[in-house]
């Protein structure tokens, strides 16, 4: 089946964060085809590149840039909503990218099923 | 774009307008869904409703109000607003205290007709 995931809340704040990473990660394993990981509201925080996690917790930043480029998913940031938090292009972890919301749109409509986290 | 490639997707506007920027930013995304021409609906549950209660005045809290831009979601492609009874009831509202029309449904109803959407995206 192919899914879109939409994550509104930011890391480590929320658990969202946490599903939305363990859901993409088991859609994968069952040989699902993840159309796109989109990121809104404080959910933009999820895929930058300037945070230092404490290095005994897991590195939710890193986790969504390794399973972006591990399987080609197509992983971006909302730009209004990055823009209004202090994010752009030059902050974004590898593997992702800060495009429009439009980008949500085109993924929604070519997707069978969009699921929310947040 | 034929008719079946045109999708069903309802934005559910769930917490109170002010206070988060969650009904702000969802609003954003209703007018660039606006340019894809899908068949949009708006369901207004719990807090969410009282972000199309007439009257809102965002000058106290200094905030940017976006009480305006409802009046812009039909023409947006914005076909329907349902209101859940209930929460509108619990909350002393009636359907003329809305800055757009909209249709007070049940809960039931409004669960009926999720069901028929292609998405839902809540706020």
């Amino acid at each position: 089946m192919k899914f879109t995931v939409l994550v509104h809340e930011g890391p480590y704040n929320h658990q969202a964060a946490d599903t939305a990473y363990n859901f993409t990660k088991a859609a994968i394993a069952k040989g699902h085809e993840i159309v796109r990981i989109f990121f809104y509201h404080d959910g933009v925080y999820n895929i930058t590149n300037q945070a230092e996690p404490p290095q005994d917790d897991r590195d939710i930043y890193k986790r969504w840039s390794d399973i972006a480029k591990d399987n080609g998913i197509d992983t971006v940031a909302c730009i209004a909503a990055s823009k209004r938090r202090g994010i752009n292009d030059k902050y974004m972890v590898e593997g992702t990218r800060i495009s429009g919301l439009g980008q949500l749109a085109d993924a929604v409509i070519g997707s069978e099923r969009l699921v929310t986290f947040g | 774009m034929n008719d079946d490639d045109v999708k069903k997707i309802m934005f559910i506007m769930r917490q109170a307008p002010h206070g988060t920027i969650y009904s702000y930013e969802g609003l954003e995304t209703i007018l660039v869904f606006g340019a894809f021409e899908q068949e949009m609906s708006m369901a207004f549950i719990g807090d969410g409703i009282f972000a199309a209660v007439k009257g809102q005045d965002t000058e106290g809290i200094g905030i940017k109000g976006f009480i305006k831009t409802y009046g812009v979601l039909e023409d947006y492609g914005v076909d329907h607003m349902y209101v859940d009874k209930e929460s509108m009831e619990e909350r002393g509202l009636t359907p003329e205290d809305f800055v757009v029309d909209v249709e007070v449904v049940s809960a039931a109803e409004i669960g009926r007709i999720m069901e028929e959407q292609h998405a839902t995206i809540p706020y």
